[in-house]
Formats: C-alpha cells, sequence, structure tokens
C-alpha cells in the first residue's frame, strides 16, 4: 500500500458516492441500534427506491446526542432527524430533495455549537465496517507516511510536540510515554489499547470503537511503528459485543488491505492485533490489572515500578495507551504536531470527548476543545437542567472524580484545572446533577462502586472502601455524629495514601470533593437529621426523637 | 482531701477472668488498697453506683440493656474510665454472636419450644459491643484477660496522675 | 560490571548506608536492624505489595512507597518512621482487625500470630472502626489441615508458596472486594483437592490462624517459615 493506491481506494469510493444523489446517514451506535435503527435503514432504502430516488441509506456509528435517538442524517442538505420510527421511513424518502420533515426535527438547538470533531471527525459519515470508506476520508495515510517519510524518532518527536496526553485519566504526555517505551532495550515489545472503559455513565471509548474502529488500528500501528513494537492487543470488555464485533470486522480488512501483518506498506515493518476481553471488572482498566488479565492471570494490579513500559506483557516493555489517545495519533502525523497543539489551553491540547449524562436536556456524547468552559458544555451544548430545576453539581472523572458546584461553572476544562478544583479530566463521564440530588447519596453511590470494584488484594481499598461506605450511609440515615464525620475524613486520607492502585488511592475522591463544596449538606443530615435534597428518607421517628432531645437541652 | 482515691469495678458481659487477674496481684493488692478505696464492685457489698469514683475499671463488653444503661451512668460518674480485657476492648468472645444475632443463641439455650425469659432479666442487644463504640473510654488495657502485672501498672500510673500507656506492652488475646 | 558499580548509597533514617543496586528498601533496612512492619512479605517468596504496613517515606517521591518492593537507588533519603507513617500504619492494621474475626483469645495462633504481634509492635490497644463480622466458613476437610477464613488476612503467602515453592498451584484467590477468599482448586473442599500434596507449606507461611495444623495446642502451633530461604538457595545452586 502506498499514497496512489489509497488516493485510487479514495477515488473509487467517491465515484460510487457520486452514482447517488442522496445520502441517508443512519446511526447504528449501541442506543439507536436498540431501537432498532437497523430495520429503518432498511426500511428508507426500500421506500427511497420505491418513489425512485437515487438514494443509499448508510450505516454509521454513534453521531452523538443519542437521547434524540434513533438519528438519522440526510446529506447532502445535512439535515438531522430524531427520534426516528420505522414507519417514518416512508415520508423521510418522500421528503428527499424537498422541505424536510418538521416533525422529526430532533431539536437540538445548540447542541453543535462550539463541538469540535477531531477524534469523532468521521463519526456519521463512514460505515465503520468500510475500511476504504475510512480511507476515502484520510485514513491510514497517517500510517504511510510515517512509514515511508519518517523515522521512529521523528513520528515520537511530532506526538510530543502536539502536547497529547492520556486520555484514560492520568493525562500523562504521551510522547514521553512513547521516547520511553521506544529506548527501553527488548527484542519484543507490545502495543495495548485499553478499551476497558469502566467508569459509570461514561460511553466514550465504546463509541469511538464503535464508530471508527480503524482509527484506533491506525493510531496504534503508527505506535508501534514508532517505539518498535510488533504485536499489539485491545482489551475490549466483553459488555461491548458491538464494539468487539466492529473491531474483529475492521482487524480483518485491515489486515486484508495490508496495514496490519507483515510487511506493512512495502517497508520492513511488521505489526498485528488481537483483540482480548475483558470480563467487566472496573480495575481491570488499571494498567497492571489489565495486562495481568491479558496474561490470563487474576486481573489484579501490581506495584509500579516497574512501570509497563520498562516490564509490561510477559515482563516485555508495553506501550499502553487509551481508545481516544491512539484515535488522536493519525491527524497529528497526518497534519503535524503543531497544528494539533494550536487547539487548547497552555497544558492540555487538542480537544475532549466527553459522555454528557445526568440532569441534563441534552444527553449525549461531544466532542469539544479543552479550555472550553463547564458552563458552555453543560448548558450551551447540553441545553442546561430541565423541568424548571436548578443546576447543582457537575460530576467528572467517575469514581475518581469529584463534582464541582455552580461556582466552578466558568472553569475552563484542563487536566490541571479540573484537579485544581478537586476533580479530575478522568476518561470523560460528565453527569449534571440539579437539586434534586443529595450530594451525601452521591458520594455514597460512588464509594458503593468502588466498594464492589476494589479487587481485593490490599487492605485500605477492600476493608476501607467498606468502612467509608458504612459510615456514608449512616449519615445518609440520619444515625451519624461529628465523630463519624472525623473518622470518615481520617480514612479518606489514610486510603488514598496508602492503597496500591489508583482505584483505592482516589475512591475517596468524591467524598472529599463534595465534603469541600457541600459541607453543609453532610451537616444537615448530622446536626438536624435532614436531607436538604430530601433523597434520604431519614424515619420521623429519628427525627422526632432528635428535636425531642435538643428540647430537652434547651429546657 | 485524702490521699486515697476511689476505686470501682464492673463486669458487663465477661467471664470474670480480668476480676481474677485483678486479684491475681496477690499482695500487691494490700499495698494498692492503702492508696485505693474500692467504693463499688462485684467483690464488695454496695448496691449503687456511688455519685463520683475517680476509676473505675470495666470488664466485659456491653450486651444487654442493662450493660448498657449500667455502662452510661457509670461513665456520667467516673473520672477516669478504664477498659480492661479484649471484651470491654474488642467485644472478644461476647461478640462472637454478632455474625448471627441474638436469636440463634437464645434458640441455642432454649431450644424445643421453651420461651425465653422475657421479665427479670434484660433484654439481649442486637450486637454486642465494645465499650468505647457506646461511652468515651479513656484507658485501653488489652489481654484476655491481662496479667496481674498489667493492671498493676494501670492502676499505680494512674495513682501517680499519668495515663499509662501500654502500646507495646498488653497484647490482645 | 564492577563490583563497586553496583553498590548504592544511601541514608535510611539518617542512618547512612550502602546496599546492593537489587535490593529492596526493606532488605537494606533489616540488614543495619531498621525496624519496618511487614506482614505479607516473607523472605524467600516473591513481593505482591498487599498488605501497605511497610510504606516509607522516600524524599522526593509523590506517595509513600513500599518497602518491600521499592529497589535501594543512590542518594534515597528515606523515613520509616513519622507521626504520619504510625497513625497510618495504626489505621491499616485497624482495618485488618475489624474485617474479619480475629479473636484472638479463643484462635489457635494466640501468642504466634503476626497479625497480633504487629498490633503489639505498632502500639494498637483498641480498634475504634466497628467489625463488621462478616460470615465466612471454615473447611476442616483436610486430614491434616484447616482453613479458618475468619482468620485470614489475604496476605497471598499461601497463594505463592504453592505455586512458587511447592509447584502445585493448589491455592488460589476468588471473588473480590471484600468478598475474596483463598480456595483450593476451584473451590472444592480442600480435603478433596486432587493438586494438594499435602506438603503443609501454606500452613507454616500463614502469618495468623487462618491455615493450621490439626490436633495441635499452645506452643505447638507456633509456625516455622525459616525453611523458605534455605530452600530457595539450595534450589539456585542446583540450577547453576
Ligand atoms: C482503577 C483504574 C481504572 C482505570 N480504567 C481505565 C479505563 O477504563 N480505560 C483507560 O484507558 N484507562 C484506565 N485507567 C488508566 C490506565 O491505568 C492507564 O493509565 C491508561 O490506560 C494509560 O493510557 P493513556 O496514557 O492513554 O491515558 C484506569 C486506572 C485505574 C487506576
Ligand atoms: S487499591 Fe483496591 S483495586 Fe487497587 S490493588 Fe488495592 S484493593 Fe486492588
Ligand atoms: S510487606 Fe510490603 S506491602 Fe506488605
Amino acid at each position: 500500500m502506498n499514497v496512489e493506491e489509497l488516493q485510487q481506494i479514495a477515488a473509487a469510493v467517491e465515484g460510487e458516492r457520486a452514482q447517488y444523489e442522496y445520502e441517508v446517514n443512519v446511526c447504528m451506535g449501541t442506543s439507536c441500534l436498540a431501537q432498532h435503527s437497523d430495520r429503518i435503514r432498511e426500511a428508507i432504502e426500500k421506500e427511497a427506491a420505491g418513489c425512485g430516488k437515487k438514494c443509499r441509506a448508510r450505516r454509521t456509528g454513534c453521531m452523538g446526542p443519542c437521547a434524540a435517538g434513533p438519528m438519522v442524517l440526510v446529506e447532502p442538505a445535512g439535515i438531522r432527524y430524531g427520534h426516528v420510527l420505522e414507519t417514518d421511513a416512508k415520508e423521510i424518502a418522500e421528503s428527499l430533495g424537498r422541505k424536510p420533515v418538521a416533525r422529526l426535527d430532533p431539536q437540538l438547538g445548540s447542541y453543535f455549537e462550539g463541538q469540535h470533531f477531531r477524534v469523532l471527525e468521521n463519526v456519521g459519515h463512514i460505515d465503520p465496517e468500510n475500511v476504504e470508506e475510512y480511507i476515502a476520508r484520510g485514513g491510514y495515510e497517517a500510517l504511510v507516511k510515517a512509514l515511508t517519510e519518517m523515522t521512529p524518532a521523528q513520528v515520537i518527536e511530532q506526538i510530543a510536540k502536539s502536547g497529547l496526553r492520556g486520555r484514560g485519566g492520568g493525562g500523562y504526555p504521551t510522547g514521553l510515554k512513547w521516547d520511553t517505551v521506544a529506548k527501553v532495550k527488548g527484542a519484543q515489545k507490545y502495543v495495548i489499547c485499553n478499551g476497558d472503559e469502566g467508569d459509570p455513565g461514561a460511553f466514550m471509548d465504546r463509541s469511538v470503537l464503535e464508530s471508527d474502529p480503524q482509527r484506533v488500528i491506525e493510531g496504534m500501528a503508527i505506535a508501534a511503528y514508532a517505539i518498535g513494537a510488533t504485536k499489539g492487543y485491545i482489551y475490549v470488555r466483553a459488555e461491548y459485543p458491538l464494539a468487539v464485533q466492529r473491531l474483529t470486522v475492521a482487524i480483518q480488512q485491515a489486515r486484508r488491505r495490508g496495514f496490519l501483518g507483515n510487511g506493512i506498506c512495502e517497508t520492513t515493518f511488521s505489526f498485528d492485533v488481537d483483540i482480548r476481553l475483558g470480563a467487566g471488572a472496573f480495575v481491570c482498566g488499571e494498567e497492571t490489572a489489565l495486562i495481568a488479565s491479558i496474561e490470563g492471570k487474576r486481573g489484579t494490579p501490581r506495584p509500579r515500578p516497574p512501570y509497563p513500559a520498562v516490564s509490561g506483557l510477559w515482563g516485555a516493555p508495553t506501550l499502553i495507551n487509551n481508545v481516544e489517545t491512539f484515535a488522536n495519533v493519525a491527524p497529528v502525523i497526518r497534519k503535524g504536531g503543531e497544528w494539533f497543539a494550536s487547539m487548547g489551553t497552555a497544558r492540555s491540547k487538542g480537544t475532549k470527548v466527553f459522555a454528557l449524562t445526568g440532569k441534563i436536556e441534552r444527553t449525549g456524547l461531544v466532542e469539544v476543545p479543552m479550555g472550553m468552559t463547564l458552563r458552555q458544555i453543560i448548558f450551551g451544548i447540553g441545553g442546561g437542567v430541565p423541568d424548571g430545576h436548578k443546576f447543582k453539581a457537575v460530576q467528572t472523572g467517575g469514581p475518581s472524580g469529584g463534582c464541582l458546584p455552580e461556582e466552578h461553572l466558568d472553569l475552563s476544562i484542563s487536566y490541571d484545572a479540573l484537579i485544581t478544583a478537586g476533580s479530575m479530566m478522568g476518561s470523560g463521564g460528565m453527569i449534571v446533577m440539579d437539586d434534586t440530588s443529595c450530594m451525601v447519596s452521591v458520594a455514597r453511590f460512588f464509594m458503593e462502586f468502588c466498594m464492589t470494584e476494589s479487587c481485593g488484594k490490599c487492605v485500605p481499598c477492600r476493608a476501607g472502601t467498606v468502612q467509608m461506605y458504612e459510615l456514608l450511609t449512616k449519615i445518609c440515615q440520619g444515625e451519624a455524629t461529628r465523630r463519624d464525620l472525623e473518622k470518615l475524613e481520617e480514612l479518606c486520607e489514610v486510603v488514598g495514601a496508602t492503597s496500591l492502585c489508583g482505584l483505592g488511592q482516589t475512591a475517596p475522591n468524591p467524598v472529599l470533593s463534595t465534603l469541600r463544596y457541600f459541607r453543609h449538606e453532610y451537616l444537615a443530615h448530622i446536626d438536624e437529621k435532614r436531607c436538604p435534597a430530601g433523597v434520604c428518607e431519614i424515619g420521623d421517628a429519628r427525627r422526632l426523637a432528635h428535636d425531642a432531645a435538643r428540647t430537652e437541652v434547651h429546657a | 482531701m485524702s490521699d486515697t482515691k476511689t476505686l470501682a469495678t464492673v463486669w458487663l458481659d465477661g467471664c470474670s477472668g480480668c476480676h481474677m487477674s485483678l486479684l491475681d496481684m496477690d499482695e500487691r493488692l494490700i499495698e494498692l488498697s492503702s492508696q485505693f478505696t474500692l467504693v463499688y464492685s462485684p467483690l464488695v457489698d454496695q448496691k449503687v453506683f456511688p455519685e463520683h469514683v475517680d476509676v473505675t475499671l470495666v470488664e466485659g463488653a456491653v450486651a444487654s440493656e442493662d450493660d448498657l444503661k449500667k455502662v452510661r451512668k457509670i461513665r456520667d460518674h467516673t473520672g477516669v474510665l478504664v477498659s480492661l480485657g479484649d471484651c470491654a476492648l474488642t467485644g472478644n468472645v461476647s461478640a462472637m454472636r454478632n455474625r448471627f444475632g441474638p436469636e440463634p443463641v437464645l434458640l441455642r439455650v432454649y431450644p424445643d419450644g421453651q420461651k425465653a425469659p422475657s421479665t427479670g432479666v434484660p433484654a439481649l442487644l442486637d450486637r454486642v459491643r465494645p465499650v468505647h463504640e457506646v461511652v468515651p473510654v479513656d484507658v485501653f488495657v488489652p489481654g484476655c484477660p491481662p496479667s496481674a502485672d498489667t493492671i498493676y501498672q494501670v492502676l499505680t500510673e494512674l495513682l501517680a496522675g499519668r495515663v499509662p500507656t501500654l502500646e507495646g506492652v498488653a497484647h490482645f488475646g | 560490571m564492577s563490583a563497586e558499580a553496583n553498590i548504592r548509597t544511601l541514608t535510611i533514617d539518617e542512618v547512612d548506608i550502602s546496599a546492593r543496586a537489587d535490593e529492596t528498601i526493606l532488605e537494606a533496612a533489616r540488614e543495619h536492624n531498621i525496624d519496618i512492619p511487614t506482614l505479607c512479605h516473607l523472605e524467600g517468596l516473591s513481593e505482591v505489595g498487599a498488605c501497605r504496613l511497610c510504606l516509607v517515606e522516600v524524599k522526593g517521591a509523590r506517595r509513600l512507597l513500599p518497602a518491600c518492593v521499592t529497589r535501594v537507588e543512590e542518594g534515597m533519603e528515606v523515613t520509616t518512621h513519622s507521626a504520619k507513617i504510625d497513625r497510618y500504619r495504626q489505621m491499616v492494621l485497624e482495618l485488618f482487625f475489624a474485617e474479619r474475626n480475629h479473636v484472638c483469645s479463643v484462635c489457635v495462633a494466640n501468642g504466634h500470630c503476626e497479625l497480633q504481634s504487629l498490633a503489639l509492635r505498632l502500639g494498637m490497644t483498641h480498634v475504634e472502626l466497628p467489625y463488621q463480622y462478616p460470615q465466612l466458613p471454615v473447611d476442616a476437610s483436610h486430614p491434616r489441615f484447616t482453613v479458618d477464613h475468619n482468620r485470614c488476612v489475604l496476605c497471598t503467602r499461601c497463594v505463592r508458596v504453592c505455586g512458587e515453592v511447592e509447584g502445585a498451584n493448589t491455592w488460589g484467590v476468588m471473588g473480590r472486594g471484600a468478598q475474596s477468599l483463598v480456595i483450593t482448586d476451584l473451590k472444592e473442599p480442600w480435603g478433596e483437592s486432587e493438586t494438594c500434596t499435602s506438603c503443609g507449606k501454606c500452613v507454616q507461611v500463614c502469618p495468623t490462624g487462618a491455615l493450621f495444623e490439626k490436633n495441635r495446642a499452645g506452643t505447638k502451633t507456633a509456625k516455622h517459615p525459616e525453611f523458605l530461604p534455605y530452600l530457595r538457595i539450595m534450589r539456585e545452586g542446583e540450577q547453576r
């Protein structure tokens, strides 16, 4: 494969497209597919043919605004339809080239305003099971360029220059990581793509894998070239069957087209990728646990150092990056590190994909430039809090993150700003809460998650999360004292400082951040036996007893 | 004010082993008796807990309504409250029933449809608890039972007006 | 590489010491009689860094580091005891005591238990965290040994000795979080295990009364894991 061949393939795809006057793209993301978007697509194709329109109905990946699904995008007019039913097919087909079907307007308002698609640039435009369509949009140009025009060191230099940081949560500089693995000596090296995505409410990586799997494979191949690896693994949780299926197809197609295998693009570079299925343990997203899991062992973390870069899979130097990190690689190589770095803040470059959920008008997948404010995302793109309720907090970073209150809405998204504010970027979950959410209950929810997902290896996390969960339960039930609160804070400190891996180390974060910004809610539960949001059912008996005791003291 | 301090000892849900260990101090008891007045104890005939006691040694865990009432009252009327022995400290053997609750215990003692008495004896708590979970405790003396030497050390330190530290001296079990 | 190149100099608790480059902070400290508490570590077995009692401060490190797995480095400044570390260790120990049913007074290992003596050494006189009282099984199906999960601290020494030294791989861990359990084979009763060689190594390395030999009481319940380093040296000699 070389540049000319890529261009030929692209031309063929374009030629095929030119035969049609209209293109109806139907979302085949998990959410829309669950509402039978596949049947909708067939119906539209049939109806369009029936009324003599030169139209093809295509399958694409997740278009973003999942809550308005099943989503349909009509090209070239760029009309979007939402909540489409099979029975709407006829009307859609007939409207092609005419006035759009007004009643199917998804009412997305300013959903796309300010969004900037880099990682998701192909989403909605290509069939994820068709490598040629990926190529037609510039796919694999970067790999060919890297292999034929650049040395591994030059590849790493561009990645470093781009300022790309790991999208799996920690935000470690990707260029630095690649450089480290490249410099470690080893006959065999590995590249691993972390698609475990275990945060509650997060679905960014799933979406990327389902919508544009070739992009991830290309990123991995470039990485493999840069660090000198010949073998890669994509670790995906088995709960993502669609992602697994699309990846399987993508890998086969990439092999057939010679982007994987021996002597890639007529060079001496060889690289192949296999899929490994995870069983859905959150901790298996932690890199050392993930590696153990691939090795066929129990998925528990081990102390670092040695880091995987030095001793990873089967003891070999291993590069492990997140799905979205790899998805950012090809454009950097195509357009250069400087192009990538032109967007974002001083130390957080490019875009970030967020899964926007919770008490928000427009749930969905969004991609925004780093540096955008929380307010722009939540109130602009997301359309704010529905049903006349008041915004209370936004949770980012999943069980390792924190809740930020209204006064932080103007915070510009970046790795460092979020940490300073007591939360973190995490992998991109963003859950909006309104005045009906009790912040103690929220903290308790995340603690329960950590408690059940703890691998059980080290005691602070295994036993400490249980103790913290019980204290939070006690507070929610109106049974706790100030002494319990002190104990909770002490446990937060000790579990955070002494746990073996990131799971335990960050498990106290949701408690700490809610204590920082919503301490009054904790105190209302403790001192007044009252849940300000009215979520916790503190028995009347308990409150009466409390009030009676108070009167006694005052009498 | 006289030099002697008042001392009380109580016995909640325990086996009396800690009290035996206390008696094990042998002749040192005589030495201590010149500086302590024993004002309330299972070992003396005094029915009412005094208005103020300088030091109270509590043996046993809190297992019944009565234990709970007693220990709260003691706390209110005691200067230095000493948790004596593993039952008071950890719940120990008394708390082994916490894994299944009081019902199976009663069924074991009163099998075949016999009725457990409901009057005249205090009701069992759902959970046996260490003393410090119920009232604040000033000194913790581990051991099952703590040795006579340990108890002697605790009492002489208290007499000297110091808070005894048993860290590194006495262990559980 | 010359011998000197393999030597690192560092300070532990402000004492200047030198150690081989492949040594851990724990090994270096113990050679110089500096006390660092441990529970999951056992000489002769691989390290897992799970009990977190050996955490020490290393100047310049963002976090506390487990001494049992952290290699010495040139110029390292290690602190093994401070008010903060001691407080953390106490609470970690409390978490151990509270999570299962460690009733020392009625334990076969009373007086020979590493958990019990750690409490003594670290000055833990009582546990403030509420005890969990889980309902855990006791498996006495093996003719010679018993496993009492109520006393297990999940140090995985049994798992390691069985796999790494005996090579039987009978022991493993199932479940996660607080539900974790050491098991024999695929959770078959120990007595029915087809892989167990009844060598008893697991019993000897178990730090508590979780694994014990039947029909023994009092001083006879003391464990003897000393054979391990010896065995290891002998075997390495053989391989050469
Ligand atoms: C408990 C835990 C869970 C994690 N889960 C994920 C995950 O689901 N996906 C992911 O990419 N990284 C996850 N990570 C981070 C990985 O350990 C690792 O840092 C990351 O994959 C590195 O990739 P990056 O540099 O591209 O971010 C997790 C870390 C911890 C401690
Ligand atoms: S912190 Fe939790 S998840 Fe991580 S090793 Fe320890 S027990 Fe396992
Ligand atoms: S001895 Fe180091 S963590 Fe247990």
